[in-house]
């Protein structure tokens, strides 16, 4: 394995805080709930939800979803551990904000909006991600807030590492040997 | 780990501690599903599951049904009663032409002990044991334990006390089993004709006085008495049963502490529990209820990942 660094953790904090004055510009406060997708998306989910509190001094209600009930790769290989759903209140009509960190086949999220019809029909749905793989798409999803755009060949993983330190956060692309 | 060792569920004495704490910990992810405003999720249904039940039950078949249905699998309900079974058929015979219907998963109770296991060696369906005569009803211990670590916490060292008639009942040995990996004291309690004579080779202790079996335990898991089973008679008069067996709330209050309750249902109120301590506070009977949907939804859904 071979690792490229492509975000540090100074140039994760700045996507953050634009994507976060970006989804405030944009979104309507009344209504909007924040839902980060397991596992890994819930990480950049609490960090954008707590910026955005803190800049518009308003209280968000904040979820997480897991997908693994909803999959479409049941039974075909993938080892499914379900991790927690914690949604304590009704999406009947709000504004969800759905966040990963990384967009790639679109699988995982179609997955998510699955699982979140069961808490109720949202008026609207967006997406946020901190990296968009735009060429791996299989299925017509796209995000709309991005952090970082990249354009990689397959055997490359893009990784998104979170750390306790933010200075030791990072995106690296991951070779595949 | 994030699948089975078996592609069967046959009985807790073949599954290894690292399966039922799988099991344990993907019924809590279900357990929150059916609690969600919409319950259902689609993640079974390319899967045709067939009940098949050789003896009678309300809880278990309607929990399973339920299981099923909430995972999104297509059902097929057969009950011997009203089927080919009458006209001679044999268990291979009709499970085989069940099968060529392409059905992925049985789930079978019958009336033989072993009954799960013969089949589970001559075809190729994942098989989940329902219940089989008086030997192993797994999920129902799976349920009884994820119950008490749901109610009182990990079961290490916890002391559960299993009431009643042990010789009739599958779920007692299934109990048994369970608890005893999960690393539980079981002591079970009744009177000595109703209490198998070796049983103690399991690692559990054997008590007869049931004031003292109360008094030893966290948890009391009382059975039903097993009418329709007992061919000869294994105690005086219900009556007398109740007098030196039953659970009574006058029972409890002589205790020094709080204990939970449970048992499996079907309830002979005022025989081996009465209604008082069956609906009291300390009783966690429905909570069992609840909890066996959510155990036979991952039950269905580890044995449905599950790669040969």
């Amino acid at each position: 394995m071979s690792d490229t660094t492509f975000l540090n953790g100074n140039q994760i904090q700045l996507t953050i805080e634009r994507l976060s004055r970006e989804v405030i510009e944009s979104i309507n406060f009344q209504n909007i709930v924040i839902i980060g997708v397991q596992p890994r998306g819930v990480l950049l989910a609490e960090k954008i939800h707590k910026r955005i509190q803190e800049l518009t001094q308003t209280t968000i209600p904040f979820g997480k979803i897991d997908t693994t009930f909803h999959r479409d790769d049941f039974r075909r290989g993938k080892s499914l551990n379900a991790k927690v759903t914690e949604i304590d209140f009704l999406i009947e009509e709000k504004d969800v904000l759905l966040i990963d960190d990384v967009l790639y086949t679109g699988r995982t999220i179609r997955a998510a909006m699955d699982a979140l019809l069961s808490f109720g029909r949202p008026t609207k749905i967006e997406l946020l991600v901190l990296i968009d793989r735009r060429f791996n798409r299989e299925l017509p999803i796209q995000p709309d807030f991005v952090g970082r755009t990249v354009d990689t060949i397959e055997p490359l993983n893009v990784s998104v590492n979170w750390s306790d330190n933010e200075n030791n956060n990072e995106v690296v692309f991951v070779k595949e040997i | 780990m994030s699948q089975l060792s078996s592609k069967h569920v046959i009985g807790i004495e073949h599954l290894t501690v690292d399966d039922i704490q799988l099991i344990l910990s993907t019924t809590t992810r279900f357990k929150e599903i059916i609690n969600r405003p919409i319950r259902k999720v689609p993640t079974l249904r390319d899967i045709t599951v067939a009940n098949l039940f050789f003896e009678n039950s309300t809880r278990t078949r309607i929990s399973f049904e339920i299981a099923q249905k909430r995972l999104s699998a297509d059902i097929v309900n057969f009950s011997s009663s009203s089927s080919s079974v009458k006209k001679g058929e044999t268990l291979l015979d009709t499970v085989n032409n069940i099968l060529s219907m392409k059905v992925d998963m049985i789930v079978m109770r019958h009336p033989s002990p072993g009954a799960a296991h013969y089949l589970s060696k001559r075809i190729d369906a994942n098989i989940i044991n329902a219940g089989d005569g008086t030997h192993e009803h797994p999920t129902q211990a799976l349920l009884d334990a994820y119950s008490i670590k749901e109610k009182i916490g990990d079961l290490e060292g916890k002391k559960i006390a299993i009431i009643g008639d042990i010789m009739h009942s599958r779920v007692a040995l299934s109990n048994i089993f369970c608890l005893k990996k999960l690393g539980a004291e079981v002591t079970l309690c009744g009177p000595p004709t109703l209490i198998p004579k070796h049983i103690s080779s399991l690692g559990v202790k054997v008590m007869h006085n049931v004031d003292e079996a109360l008094q030893w335990c966290d948890v009391a898991n009382v059975l039903r008495i097993q009418l329709e089973r007992q061919n000869t008679k294994y105690f005086p008069s219900l009556r007398e049963y109740a007098l030196y067996f039953g659970i009574n709330r006058q029972r409890l209050e002589k205790l020094n502490k709080e204990i939970v309750i449970m048992h499996p249902g079907p309830i002979n109120r005022g025989v081996e529990i009465t209604s008082d301590v069956a609906d009291s506070a300390h009783s966690i009977i429905l909570d069992q209820v609840e909890n066996g949907v959510a155990i036979r939804m991952a039950v269905m859904y580890l044995l449905a990942n599950k790669q040969d």
